[in-house]
């Protein structure tokens, strides 16, 4: 197995004129869960977009080296309303593995459901099956929990933090919620001024210090 | 630091709040549409029966169902409509089928949009009906040339909303589709053609209310047979309980049509269903 399983090189996008990352490097080991911190607009999504190759029409340069099976998880579910719910899990691979996965996600018997049908939880959920059944060595996520109530985000910290321990992905978590990047992630990397400005452990990560990267200044 | 809240001692005079006055419209009325209607006949029955219509105006209702049983058994009324709906029905087929696929043809390749779009648009701009001194000379005044005038109308309609639906798929789904890695052919079947399925069920009763109206049209034009026809000669005689008899059987038409395709749209559109309760 290679020593990586990411491989960022000099990774420059621009929109128009406005760089938003320039000269980027970044390298996810295999297994490594790293959690992306960052200013709204500060290229969080960008980055992610480009390693998960979804971006079109973007000027940029730099390499890439990326696994074959990547998953990505967007902040809305994204399912298919037209398709039910082990269809939507099944969607782009052979069919079969679904129910097993729809399982391990706490939805056994929700298979024939439609979309509509299920709570907002729920659907992030059939959203992490779709994921799971790719059986990735990337999983990129962006912003998974940000629509979900704080109650709903506690259950799904849990439930992921369970798969990843299970299927050991390398992981490459956007968020822009600091306790969820210190509580998730074996390592914490901020995006700063379109480069990676602040690279360290998850249990050396400090939240004010965090906090301060990105900007916010905590009374003392 | 908690801090307990201390209750209040003793409530004090219970005042009932005020009751707000209810500004939306309250329940409706059970059968309530039917109301309107309803009224409507009694008036004209009374205006009737009092001879305070004249039946050279409008014959009464009774008239109307009588001469509809009349018509009904002489074998007049069901060839007439027979006729007609042959007319509207082969029309439909073959404008639905042909605006359907130019839409895929438009919607699926850019090749298919630069040929075929264009000119739909240029063809939009003129009225179906406009074409008919045209087509009379190209095509006589046979059936032919009426389930023409009729396919041409719905052809429009249906590319219309076809192509629109097929071409405003959600960005969201296509990038979707691009990270789960679909082939072209898979993200065609699982995401353009279910997700342009709403746009083409409401082309599919546009286009048939647009047929009705191509069919009256068409019907009053050196037709020699059906509803259409039927109605006009009664006007040459100034019958009008017959032509009350085509409107009823026009109004029929349109409402058991569009309730048919309602009726495929809630199956075929069963995801949605949750949505709109």
């Amino acid at each position: 197995m290679a020593a990586h399983a990411v491989r960022v090189t000099g990774l420059t996008r621009a929109f128009q004129e406005r760089t938003v990352l320039d000269d980027l490097d970044l390298t996810i080991a295999p297994g490594e869960f790293v959690a992306l911190l960052g200013r709204s607009g500060s290229g969080k999504s960008t980055l992610l977009k480009a390693i998960a190759g979804l971006d079109h029409d973007v000027t940029g340069s730099g390499e890439l080296e990326v696994p074959q099976e990547v998953a990505v998880a967007f902040q809305d579910s994204r399912l298919l309303p037209w398709l039910r719910v082990l269809d939507n899990v099944e969607l782009g691979v052979r069919p079969g593995r679904g129910r097993a996965a729809l399982e391990e996600v706490g939805l056994k018997g929700r298979e024939r459901a439609w979309p509509a049908e299920l709570s907002g939880g729920e659907q992030q959920r059939v959203a992490l099956a779709r994921c799971l059944v790719r059986e990735p060595r990337l999983l990129l996520a962006d912003e998974p929990f940000g629509a979900l109530d704080a109650l709903t985000r506690i259950k799904m910290h849990d439930l992921l933090r369970e798969l990843c321990a299970k299927h050991r992905p390398a992981v490459l978590l956007v968020t822009h919620d600091v306790d969820e990047a210190i509580e998730l992630a074996d390592r914490v990397v901020v995006l700063q001024e379109s480069r990676i400005g602040l690279d360290l452990p998850a249990r050396d990560a400090d939240r004010t210090h965090l906090l301060s990267a990105l900007g916010i200044g905590v009374a003392a | 630091m908690t801090q307990v809240l201390e209750r209040p001692k003793a409530v004090t005079a219970t005042t009932s709040p005020t009751r707000r006055r209810r500004l939306g419209l309250g329940r409706p009325i059970p059968y309530g549409r039917l109301l309107g209607p309803a009224l409507i006949i009694a008036v004209w029955s009374v205006a009737s029966a009092t001879g305070a219509l004249d039946p050279r105006i409008l014959s009464a209702p009774w008239t109307i169902v009588h001469t509809g049983i009349e018509l009904t058994e002489s074998g007049k009324l069901p060839e007439s409509i027979l006729t007609s709906l042959q007319r509207a029905a082969l029309g439909f087929f073959f404008g639905a089928t042909a605006g359907t696929l130019l839409a895929i043809a438009s919607g699926l390749s850019r090749v298919g949009e630069a040929l075929i779009d264009g000119t739909v648009q240029v063809k939009r701009a003129i009225p179906s009906l406009g074409l008919i001194p045209l087509l009379i000379l190209w095509l006589g005044i046979g059936e032919e040339f009426k389930i023409v005038v009729i396919a041409v109308t719905i052809a429009t309609i249906m590319y219309l909303q076809t192509y629109s639906a097929l071409t405003s798929i959600d960005s969201r789904y296509v990038e979707l589709a691009e990270a789960v890695g679909l082939k072209r052919s898979q993200y065609v079947r699982k995401v353009v053609f279910p997700g342009a399925l709403p746009g083409f069920f409401l082309g599919l009763r546009l286009a048939v209310t647009a047929s009705w109206l191509s069919l009256v049209v068409l019907e009053q034009i050196n037709a020699t047979s059906g509803i259409g026809y039927l109605m006009f000669q009664a006007q040459n005689y100034g019958q009008t309980d017959v032509i009350v008899v085509g409107l009823v059987v026009y109004g029929l038409f349109g409402f058991f049509s569009d309730a048919l395709l309602r009726i495929i749209e809630r199956r075929a559109l069963a995801w949605r269903r949750t949505l709109s309760g």
